[in-house]
């Protein structure tokens, strides 16, 4: 088993500052074919340091005290010190026609754009909320898209004096704003129904699209966090100013900690606090507005891995409960995308996380002591595909 | 510039696209970053591959659910 | 006052709440956790007929309440393949009642993905598979019973006209005179494969690890989930309490899975989890009064799903004072009193 002295995870911009100031044997880890991290995908502004081993493509499943993390493709690796860099995923909310062939991420459809996915002339609507649509548009637009308007559910009398407050952020919006010339930027403004092409929000008005990036803000990634037994606080890792968790030896840098962004991400992976007003005020400025929980109908699906309606959840007061009767939050994603829906639409509280916290062929499982040999190609033994 | 077969459909795939970025229409919304497992597709006979975060090798064969 | 409290909601006191409903009684059952979230949960949910009077007669009564039962509740009768690996399994095979014998070659057009050199096997046809949380669901709709999250301490303060103890494992913490100790169980299942496997897979050394006192046994016992997910067993470990992943009896239970069916390995498994069984020195249900109002319905080791049914009828005659379906003095607690 290989033993290192550091071990990061996740090669996003916390990762990476992290990466360039930790000293000893380092190693890297992300689940991505290339370091960046989903704001740097693939073109990362700090390079991987030279003394630090990158494992791309390497998903961590299970973390043990000591530490051990178990990966795929390589096995068990073992580190004195772990920081955490998992970064965030996007809140998705359901309204009619959400899980509609064409309807992405509003990130995800900036890193299939980023990721070789066409997209010149394709008339895009993106809506939800957040600073991360404007970037998304910046980017889909360079890419070629039409853009035909950005749907923010906050409302300005919020976000003015959000920006006024940070001022040193304002020339970043600006700039982001003047890239999007002519893109109309609604606030207050959300989708209300998206089918067969034509999302209607909630004025009434109707566009007709070729795609609909939808990301309603974002949720820390911090499973490995509770795998090790680290504190959360409204679902956030706890931190003391040295980014240390409430686990020795464990540390946090970025989104899961609270989410703040690159220059956030940058300060606390290179070891620096971030100030966590601005935390708590982006939070305030993006919060959703109670309508949209009231968006998805009785057929609307709440959970797409298992197909289970917003009808079939709402007998349950317990997501315990849900699950076992519906199978809500079972399936492959194991309720990464409906686990913060649930928790806002009906209170569900959260399960705890369970290895493996990703689906891993059992091999991985059944030789914990030795790395499987990695595996290439096709493979004779590999179970049939259906379909 | 390398070529996956898709459903039996032949693709020319820019050099480092992911294989999630060349597929038709599947269920949204997909997040493109390892989470929501939408985007599982078998590729060279094996099933549930992440196709976000596999980048395209030429000749690779993918079929979609 | 209510006729019967039911201590326990899981599958065997959501049956006993049916059947005691079905005769008239009003029924109430105390647990601090949803119902059916234990055992009842964590278990497999396999319907099998082990060769004694009472699975036989409880897969029988999962049968007739079936075309009942809500379609979420995934019935499917798919059978079990008894594997034998070697001509003296065979032989036991051969002396398995109702069942049909499989040759190597029938063994591998039935399930091609086991691995070669098998001798045979045995189907068992009439084996089902569940999916008891909302099997248990039902039973308690069916049953009007009230249902009340309250942790029970004592089972002597409870005011009614029968008590029934169907606490599982956690009989052991309420009744510590009997002798009935928690059983670990793991569990692993898989993303969804359909078509890769047709029957429950059980090999015929199960019964060794299932009825042996060993302190940790592992057995090949793999279930389709009519999703196309594989549920992946079995363990079973006396004297530990925690309810984590112990990894090494992981490690050894799938290592077991991958010998006979080696297309696992390369198979995701999603999720993996533990429970506990209640087992009796015997692996004989303890069913039947035990002092004053109070009965027990418990003890089921890994066979709480299939036979909770034969439990519910038997427990009830004995408390309504009818004629039982079965003889119920192999099941009486005053077995193990002295």
């Amino acid at each position: 088993m290989k033993h290192y002295d550091v071990a990061i995870l996740g090669a996003g911009p916390a990762g990476l500052a992290a990466a360039r100031v930790a000293t000893g044997t380092v190693v890297l880890i992300d689940d991505n074919p290339q370091p960046g991290g989903q704001i740097w995908r693939g073109a990362p502004q700090i390079p991987v340091p030279a003394h630090v081993d990158f494992l791309p493509q390497t998903k961590v499943f299970d973390a043990q005290p000591g530490f051990t993390l178990q990966t795929v493709p390589h096995g068990p690796i073992r580190a004195a010190k772990l920081i955490l860099a998992t970064g965030a995923r996007e809140l998705f909310f359901p309204f009619p026609g959400w899980t509609e062939p064409n309807v992405f991420g509003a990130g995800g459809l900036q890193a299939l754009v980023k990721s070789g996915k066409p997209i010149q002339n394709q008339r895009v609507l993106i809506a939800g909320s957040g600073p991360l649509l404007l970037a998304v548009a910046a980017t889909l637009k360079k890419a070629g898209a039409n853009i035909v308007g950005i749907a923010e559910q906050a409302p300005l009398g919020r976000i003015v004096p959000f920006l006024l407050r940070y001022p040193a952020k304002l020339p970043q919006a600006i700039a982001l704003r003047a890239s999007l010339l002519g893109v109309p930027y609604w606030t207050n403004t959300w989708v209300t129904r998206f089918s067969n092409g034509t999302a209607t929000l909630n004025n009434g008005r109707t566009l007709n699209i070729d795609h609909l990036a939808t990301g309603f803000g974002l949720v820390p990634n911090t499973e490995i966090a509770q795998l090790l037994g680290c504190r959360l606080d409204d679902g956030f890792v706890v931190v003391d100013s040295h980014g240390q968790t409430t686990v020795p030896g464990v540390y946090c840098a970025g989104e899961p900690t609270g989410i703040g962004g690159l220059d956030k991400a940058l300060a606390e992976g290179a070891g620096q606090p971030y100030n966590g007003a601005f935390v708590r005020d982006l939070a305030q400025a993006f919060a959703l507005n109670p309508a949209l929980y009231d968006l998805a109908e009785p057929a609307t699906l709440i959970c797409r891995c298992e197909t289970v309606t917003k009808a079939e959840c709402q007998p349950y007061r317990e997501w315990r409960d849900a699950k076992l009767q519906t199978r809500c939050g079972m399936g492959a994603c194991q309720g990464r995308l409906c686990g913060p829906i649930t928790q806002r639409l009906f209170g569900w509280t959260p399960s705890s996380v369970r290895p493996p916290l990703v689906p891993v062929p059992a091999r991985y499982l059944a030789t914990a002591q030795t790395p499987p040999a990695p595996e290439s190609g096709r493979s004779e033994n590999a179970p049939p595909a259906h379909r | 510039m390398p070529k996956i077969r898709c459903n039996g459909r032949e693709i020319d795939a820019p050099a480092n696209a992911t294989v999630a970025a060349l597929l038709p229409p599947l269920p949204g919304p997909l997040c493109a970053m390892g989470v929501c497992m939408g985007c599982r597709v078998t590729i060279d006979g094996r099933p549930h591959q992440l196709a976000c975060q596999t980048l395209v090798r030429d000749g690779m064969e993918v079929t979609t659910p | 006052m209510t006729d019967v409290v039911i201590v326990g909601a899981g599958i065997v006191g959501a049956a006993c709440a049916y059947e005691l409903a079905q005769a008239g009684a009003t029924v109430e059952l105390l647990d601090p956790n949803i119902p059916g979230s234990g055992a009842t949960a964590a278990g497999m949910g396999h319907l099998v007929d082990l060769d004694d009077d009472l699975s036989r007669y409880s897969v029988n009564l999962w049968h007739q309440l079936a075309p009942q039962l809500p379609k979420q509740a995934e019935f499917w009768n798919c059978g079990t393949l008894w594997i034998a690996a070697n001509d003296a399994e065979m032989e036991e095979a051969r002396r398995k009642p109702g069942v049909e014998l499989l040759d190597a070659k029938q063994l591998y057009e039935a399930e091609p993905h086991l691995r070669p050199g098998l001798a045979g096997g045995a189907v068992a046809k009439g084996d089902a598979v569940v999916y008891a949380p909302v099997a248990t669901r039902w039973l308690l709709e069916q049953a009007k019973a009230k249902v009340t999250r309250r942790a029970v301490t004592s089972l002597d303060e409870i005011q009614a006209g029968a008590v029934i103890c169907a606490t599982g494992a956690m009989t052991a913490k309420l009744l510590p005179e009997l002798p009935i100790r928690p059983r670990k169980g793991h569990l692993a299942i898989t993303d969804r494969y359909p078509g890769l496997v047709q029957h429950q897979l059980v090999e015929l050394g199960y019964m060794t690890s299932a009825q042996g006192e060993s302190n940790e046994s592992v057995a090949f016992n793999v279930q389709p989930r009519p999703t196309g997910q594989l549920l992946i067993g079995s363990s079973r470990q006396y004297n530990v309490e925690t309810t984590e992943i112990d990894p090494p009896i992981l490690d050894r239970m799938l290592t077991r899975a991958f010998e006979l069916l080696p297309v696992l390995r390369d198979c995701n498994v999603i999720r993996t989890w533990t429970g506990f069984r209640a087992s009796t020195p015997d692996k004989i249900p303890l069913i039947g009064h035990l002092r004053g109002n109070l009965y027990l319905a418990t003890g089921h080791e890994g066979l709480g799903v299939t036979t909770s049914l034969g439990t519910a009828k038997i427990l009830a005659a004995e408390i309504l004072r009818r004629p039982s379906p079965l003889p119920p003095a192999p099941y009486r607690p005053e077995r193990f009193q002295t």
